[in-house]
């Protein structure tokens, strides 16, 4: 079959049909996948808040499970892999190898995906998205995310088959670009990631059969070793869609390539390590296995991240610069287009994931600071700072370029648009702090009834939990109700939205990203620009000092909450 | 754009592992150092704090490690509380907790300042110890015995909260555990059976 292809009007990339049309129907289910989950989110929400407390007790287990599969798995799941698809064609002027093999692999990974939704609305699956054995689900549970597994596998071979061809026809000259090269980043990670998941879910499968027996610390260890690596598909992800966002709203340069992409390859190396910080309280597992591994050896990860807290918003000050916008510490910050969603999503996808997500993550992660993080809603107050306010967020803001870069149309709703991202975020800030400090009184996470009336022994939380709880649902209500914007105006731009007007004219269009009607330009002297300000002109802090001093606040952020926790720690009993 | 100057969506042109900048040297530096010190926490705290996850560790068949909490129940019992008995083990002893849909077995009193070995397992799925208001919080794994040395700094009466989910009645699964002060009384007894 010879590649169809057809020109990017904004970009002058060339753009192969199957490849668009793959990258649809990913986002597509993505987005359905996300409906589902944020529909179960506000019934979570709503039975969390003892005062209103609205489900019964198996519908609250059943749809927590719900939600972590819909949308931990197949939300983020779809949209990786049209991001894979994206980056590894469209970026690269490619085409898409053998497309019937990826409609294939699409279609396995539907099948599977709306098996296990099945069969947990059904309630033959009531062993929430971890099926900790020997808790049992129907053996067509697990073979449903065998068969998706496959599917995702089968089109991450593809994504390194894109780029070989890629190559080997010369579509594009030079290195990768560093989006792709993040890309390729999650990809290799995904492939560590899915053969864990094999390893685990084969075996769990037979198990439901009654075919062999199964440890359940093994399984643990194991079905971490997936959980975790996959969340570092979606650090690299989002890592690699704010080089993209930052390159489209403000001309984000990167500073450094050496720099970029050794910290992606940090990623790759210690991520099998990952699975450690789920394990850091359980018995099967010593102490020395466990402080190396937590810190993935000595938190080279951590450092990766650090890395990229760094490069991408010194890349977006300096995008600023050298266009000329801004000259005081913050004013490449003040003068940024605020009303351009790309851009707001991903300033607050960088700042929550590394000020909530990033912090609290680290330090919960610490061997013996997890003694009174483990199991409480500590530890879904920090995930969802990372792989909510910070992969989803990005997520949203890259939609907001792809809606009329892909399918070619303007974006619905576009008031709703530009505040959307702003809903989301401070509802995530409420509702993760919240959650975080809820569970610092010791609030269990996956928990109908914090009241405990059916108990056969009284306990009462301090007053101030409910109010924690309260508040939890307030911020969560506040993020779910921008989800469902979200969905609305993906939904209504691709299927009913209005063609993508001509954007050759340079002034901003009521749906279009500004990044795509007045793209950020450099001049023709950019690299005189640069050198510039490397210069001593710059003084010592060199030429993104706005970025220094935030990341000097965030490491002063830091190191506070990482001692006090330390401190209170140590008022606990003695423990050995 | 042709330059050497380019945004993440570019393919840089020719070779481009040249030095950083020294501000991102810089911060490479301190994040690397930052690290270093998250790291040398752990074993720092092994060494000097008081609050560590060791244990002692091993597997024990769920069915035996019941038996032993029997033994250890018919050895220390004195009396009954909503039904699960009432244990009160001598200082140093090794206490054995049963976890179990929807139990903690056997209620304990312990006395403030005298260290305990703690055994947790679980009988059937893996449930959550969460020691309230402390929030102390270890996983309980069938199928392993987690072996933990506690000494009790506080008296007052405590919970245990499973925080792991264990099935339809998760919920309802709360223990019980009094530290007794030095002299042997109860303080600050707030409730208990419901
Ligand atoms: C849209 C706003 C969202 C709200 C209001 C929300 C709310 C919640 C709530 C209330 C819980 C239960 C906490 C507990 O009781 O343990 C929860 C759990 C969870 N959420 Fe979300 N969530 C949202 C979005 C997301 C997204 C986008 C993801 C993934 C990408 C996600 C992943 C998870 C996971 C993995 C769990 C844990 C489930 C479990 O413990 O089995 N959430 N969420
Ligand atoms: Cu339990
Ligand atoms: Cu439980």
């Amino acid at each position: 079959m010879t590649a169809v292809f057809r020109a990017c009007p904004v970009t002058g990339r060339k753009i192969d049909a199957q490849a668009e049309a793959l990258i649809r129907v990913n986002a597509v289910v993505s987005i359905v996948s996300l409906l589902i989950g944020a529909i179960a989110a506000v019934l979570l929400v709503l039975t969390r808040w003892q005062a209103v407390h609205l489900l019964p007790a198996d519908w609250f287990y059943r749809l927590l499970g719900v939600h972590g599969m819909s949308m931990l798995i197949f939300f983020i799941l779809f949209f990786e892999m049209a991001v894979l698809i994206f980056a590894s064609t469209v970026l690269l002027n490619a085409r898409q190898v053998a497309p019937k093999v990826g409609w294939a692999a699409f279609g396995l990974m539907v099948v599977g995906a709306v098996m296990v939704e099945v069969l947990m609305f059904a309630g033959k699956a009531d062993v929430l998205f971890t099926s900790y054995p020997p808790l049992k689900a129907h053996p067509l549970y697990y073979l449903g995310i065998i068969l998706f597994a496959v599917g995702a596998l089968i089109v991450v071979g593809l994504f390194f088959a894109n780029l070989v061809v890629a190559k080997r026809e010369r579509t594009y000259e030079g290195s990768v670009p560093l989006v792709t090269f993040g890309a390729v980043t999650a990809a290799i990670i995904a492939v560590i990631t899915l053969l864990h998941g094999a390893a685990i879910y084969i075996p769990a499968f037979l198990w439901s059969l009654g075919l062999m027996n199964m440890d359940a610390q093994i399984y643990r260890m194991v079905w971490w070793g997936l959980g975790h690596s996959s969340q570092q598909i979606n650090v690299a992800a989002m890592v690699a869609i704010w080089y993209m966002l930052g390159g489209l709203t403000v001309g984000a340069v990167v500073l450094n390539e050496k720099v970029s992409r050794v910290a992606f390859v940090l990623y790759i190396l210690f991520i099998s390590m990952a699975s450690a910080h789920h394990l850091l309280v359980d018995p099967g597992m010593g102490s020395a296995w466990k402080v190396v591994n937590t810190s993935y050896f000595m938190y080279m990860a951590v450092l990766a991240s650090m890395i990229h807290g760094f490069t991408v918003p010194a890349g977006m000050e300096l995008g600023q610069r050298l266009r000329g916008i801004g000259t005081g510490l913050f004013d490449w910050l003040k003068r940024a287009p605020w009303g351009d969603p790309g851009f707001a999503a991903l300033v607050f996808s960088v700042v929550l994931f590394g000020f909530i997500g990033g912090i609290t993550g680290v330090t919960i992660g610490t061997e013996q600071i997890n003694i009174i993080v483990h199991n409480t809603l500590r530890v879904p107050g920090h995930f969802h700072a990372t792989v909510v306010a910070g992969t989803a967020l990005a997520f949203m803001g890259a939609t907001y370029y792809l809606i009329p870069l892909i399918f070619r149309k303007k974006v619905a709703f576009w008031g709703m648009a530009r505040i959307q991202p702003y809903l989301f975020a401070i509802g995530m800030v409420i509702f993760t702090m919240s959650m975080t400090f809820a569970g610092s009184f010791g609030v269990p996470r996956r928990h109908w009834d914090i009241s405990f009336s059916q108990a056969p022994f009284d306990l009462q939380f301090s007053p101030a939990v409910d109010l924690l709880l309260a508040l939890t649902a307030i911020g969560g209500l506040l993020a779910a109700t921008s989800a469902f914007m979200f969905i609305a105006i993906a939904v209504v731009s691709v299927f009913f939205g209005q063609p993508l007007p001509d954007l050759s004219g340079g002034y901003p269009i009521a749906g279009v990203p500004l990044g795509l009607t007045n793209p950020p330009r450099h001049a023709p002297d950019v690299d005189a620009r640069n050198a510039e300000l490397h210069g001593p002109k710059m003084g010592w802090m060199g030429p993104a000092p706005g970025t220094l001093a935030l990341v000097g606040v965030f490491l002063a952020a830091f190191i506070v909450y990482f001692f006090v926790n330390w401190k209170v720690l140590s008022f606990v009993w003695k423990i050995g | 754009m042709a330059s050497e100057t380019h945004t993440g969506l570019d393919s840089p042109k020719g070779v481009w592992w040249k030095p950083a900048h020294r501000t991102e040297r810089l911060w490479v530096g301190i994040a690397f150092a930052w690290c270093l010190v998250l790291f040398a926490m752990m074993p720092f705290w092994h060494w000097k704090g008081g609050q560590n996850p060791s244990g002692i560790r091993r597997r024990v068949e769920p069915a035996k490690f019941f038996a032993r909490t029997q033994e250890f129940i018919k050895q220390y019992q004195v009396g009954t509380e909503s039904g699960i008995p009432v244990v009160e083990p001598p200082p140093g002893a090794d206490i054995y907790l049963t976890a179990l849909t929807y139990q903690w077995i056997p209620v304990l009193r312990l006395r403030k300042g005298a260290e305990y070995t703690l055994h947790l397992s679980a009988l059937d799925v893996n449930h959550g110890f969460s020691l309230f208001p402390l929030n102390v919080n270890f996983q309980v794994v069938p199928g392993y015995d987690y072996g933990l040395r506690v000494t009790p700094t506080e008296a007052g009466d405590f919970r245990i909260i499973c925080n792991e989910f264990c099935g339809i009645g998760h919920h309802t699964m709360v223990g019980r555990v009094i530290v007794l002060d030095e002299s042997g009384n109860e303080v600050g007894r707030s409730g208990g059976a419901q």
